[in-house]
């Protein structure tokens, strides 16, 4: 069994308590091994994104954690408790999948999913008002969930998650069907959730959210985890592209240059130098390269992606993140 | 778990989670404008029932009439009528009418036969011959009914001397061991039948909501919050109570209308266990019919994802309980027996067999112990079915669940299988 080790670990300097801690869960269907070994450590208060195009195994590793279907491997703790039903209370659970009662009045669709949590319904109904107001649903308190456009039913769906005032939430795929307004909004709502100290753990298959939100990430492909980490070690595994434009096209100079530099039109590109550019920079400045423009770009997390869990898996993700955008 | 994570924040209770999905399923139910139509639903074949029947005693009434036509000498027919008429009196309803059909000469011949094959209206037979030689022509089944009746008019027809009859004195008493055991006999079957078809009425909305819920998509969200048993009984118990509704409305109206017909519970025969326990008995039983019955629909739910697959995979269970319905039927006719016994143990058919024994017999602690062994069933069943629906439901990513078909999904549930992930 993978047993490989990734914590994401601010919890290490002793300052931020773990919300969820997976170590080697493994979940088979049939003969599919859906996840093999995931380990997962997630500090309280952070956003974390879980990346990995259909079929990695991410709201199969989303369902163990929330304990909807157990592992046949490995534990899980989640807010301290073995059993996370044990702590359901203080969880808030977005599936991919949204679902409302149809014939609900949005109000009571939000004071219910409260009241599966533990919300008193007449608390519940009252918060529940009030978030619909605060989200510029105002109009729709009232309004049965059929007769809500389908970005208002999620919105409502996304108030019944979070109206219990949860220190845990889990969005399955939340950006799936949002337009861009309400994507940039649901970033927005995620940010300040973090701020508040609630942690938030999505999925995705989009790596430009995750590289917007998160701390921390953990990308999925093929029920593996190959990287958990924070989003910077991700991209520090690629090293940073020199980009250099300059007025000579050769020269003593050129020899400075490491071994993997191409020339593309005007510019040279090549990784940037374990010793760092001022080396290189004196060689060309000594050798009259003629700088005219040095750009040092480090790698995005798409590189790091495709670095990590190889170029079919990232070709899935682009294709998905194109199709998502169309 | 840490002490910490139970005080701030521990799940629900099982029955508090219960509650929180029956009070939502039992108020969706209640106030929807279907439910309207749910409770008027069995009132019309009622209605439709109570037409035909009347309809048809009416024509049933008058196919009835069957009159005996004569064809004698003149003074033979005079004194056979006057023979009808008097007998009559004494044997009311028992002696068909006669017509006279032709007075005959001394010698003359009639022939009966072509004239009942020809014959319209109502004569059903001919009676020729003498007082002392009748010949009865008719049917088979006339002929055997009518022979003993036309030997009585026509000795009496041909009886020189006046006959009196002494006056009969009467003493009536409520019921008598016989009566009392055909009755009960009665009150159990019919009771076994009410309760199957309510049972199956409304075990089968369970199935229908579970179905509901699966296309709103809104059973992950339960799952991931309260356990899936607490989310089966509380689907199991709101349609426990909307069945409730259903029952009063119905019970009242069917007191109603017999009330409205001039009868009352002392026209029918007395329960064993009186009737006051039998009404609670029914309920109790029907109660813990319809919980075994829908907690199986249930776990049938879990396995289709369409309405199309229910009815598929709930065909089976529907003639299993009817298969079960006949043991138990079996069981009223075998009190004491094997059949009776083994049809109270079984779970499904204990209820329908214990509701029997409530008519039939007096005693009440077997039905104790039958509600608690009906319980631990009840319990079993949730238990089973809430896995096995965790298992099917939760096992893959919304593509994967559609894609597997019911019966990949049967064969799964014994081998503790599923889906590929999402």
């Amino acid at each position: 069994m993978h047993m490989a080790t990734h914590d994401f670990s601010p919890a290490h300097d002793g300052t931020r308590p773990l919300a969820i801690e997976a170590r080697g869960l493994v979940k088979r269907f049939d003969s599919t091994l859906a996840v093999d070994g995931v380990d997962i450590s997630i500090p309280e208060g952070a956003i974390y994104g879980i990346l990995g195009p259909n079929g990695a195994g991410k709201t199969t590793t989303l369902r163990m954690l929330l304990g909807i279907i157990d592992p046949d491997d490995g534990y899980r703790r989640v807010l301290g408790a073995d059993d996370p039903q044990d702590v359901a209370r203080r969880i808030g659970y977005l599936p991919e999948e949204r679902g409302l009662y149809p014939s609900m009045k949005c109000y009571e669709a939000i004071a219910f999913m409260g009241a599966l949590r533990g919300l008193p319904l007449p608390e519940g109904r009252k918060r529940g008002k009030e978030l619909l107001e605060n989200h510029g649903l105002g109009h729709a308190i009232d309004k049965q969930i059929r007769q809500l456009s389908k970005g208002m039913a999620q919105t409502v769906q996304l108030l019944g998650t979070l109206v219990h005032k949860p220190k845990l939430v889990v969005f399955d795929e939340p950006f799936s069907g949002l337009d861009a307004i309400n994507q940039g909004k649901l970033e927005v709502l995620i940010r300040d959730l973090a701020d508040r100290g609630t942690t938030v753990i999505f999925s995705t298959h989009v790596i430009a959210h995750a590289e917007r939100l998160c701390e921390g990430i953990a990308i999925i492909a093929g029920g593996k985890v190959p990287f958990a980490g924070r989003v910077d070690e991700a991209r520090d595994r690629i090293p940073a592209q020199v980009r250099l434009e300059t007025r000579n096209s050769d020269g003593p100079w050129a020899a400075a240059l490491p071994a993997d530099a191409r020339r593309v039109g005007d510019f040279w590109n090549f990784a940037l130098p374990e010793s760092g550019v001022e080396p290189l920079l004196k060689a060309l400045i000594d050798g009259d390269a003629g700088i005219q423009s040095l750009s040092i770009e480090r790698a995005g997390l798409h590189d790091a992606f495709v670095d990590i869990a190889g170029e079919a898996a990232a070709r899935d993700m682009v294709t998905q993140e194109t199709g998502e955008a169309a | 778990m840490s002490n910490n994570a139970v005080r701030d924040g521990g799940r629900l209770s099982m029955w508090r989670a219960a509650w929180v999905i029956a009070r939502r399923d039992f108020s969706a139910i209640l106030f929807s404008r279907s439910f309207i139509f749910f409770l008027l639903g069995p009132l019309f074949p009622v209605v439709v029932m109570g037409l035909a029947g009347g309809v048809g005693a009416q024509v049933q009434n008058e196919a009835s009439v069957a009159d005996v036509g004569i064809a004698m000498q003149g003074e033979e027919i005079d004194a056979m009528l006057a023979a009808r008429a008097e007998l009559s009196q004494q044997m009311p309803g028992s002696i068909p009418p006669m017509v006279e059909l032709a007075r005959l000469n001394p010698g003359e011949e009639y022939d009966a036969r072509a004239v009942l094959e020809n014959a319209e209206g109502s004569l059903a037979a001919i009676v020729t011959g003498s007082l002392d030689a009748p010949v009865l022509t008719a049917t088979q089944g006339r002929v055997q009914r009518w022979q003993g009746t036309v030997g009585l008019i026509a000795g009496h027809a041909r009886s020189t001397t006046s006959l009196s009859y002494p006056s009969v004195g009467t003493a009536v008493v409520g019921t008598s061991g016989a009566a009392e055991n055909s009755g009960r006999l009665r009150t159990a079957q019919g009771g076994q039948v009410l309760l199957f078809l309510l049972i199956m009425l409304l075990a089968s909305m369970v199935l229908s909501n579970l179905v509901e819920e699966k296309g709103n998509k809104i059973i992950e969200i339960l799952a991931a919050a309260i356990p899936m048993d607490a989310v089966f009984m509380g689907k199991l118990f709101a349609m426990l109570g909307v069945s409730v509704v259903g029952i009063a409305v119905w019970g009242s109206t069917g007191a109603a209308i017999l009330y409205a017909g001039g009868q009352s519970l002392s026209d029918f025969a007395n329960p064993g266990v009186g009737w006051p326990l039998f009404f609670l008995l029914f309920a109790l039983y029907f109660g813990m019919g319809y919980l075994l019955l829908g907690s199986i629909f249930l776990a049938v739910g879990s396995l289709a994802a369409t309405v199309r697959e229910v009815q598929t995979l709930s065909m089976p269970a529907t003639m299993f309980q009817i298969l079960v319905f006949f043991f138990a039927s079996l069981a009223v006719t075998d009190r004491g027996g094997v059949i009776e016994y083994t049809a109270m143990a079984f779970p499904l058919s204990s209820p329908f067999a214990m509701v029997a024994r409530a008519a039939a017999e007096e005693e009440l602690w077997p039905h104790l112990l039958a509600l608690g062994w009906q319980a631990l069933w009840v319990a079993i069943f949730i238990r089973a079915g809430a896995s096995m629906f965790r298992k099917r439901v939760m096992k893959s990513g919304p593509r994967g669940a559609k894609r597997s078909s019911p019966l990949k999904a049967l064969a799964g549930m014994f081998r503790n299988s599923s889906n590929p992930a999402a």
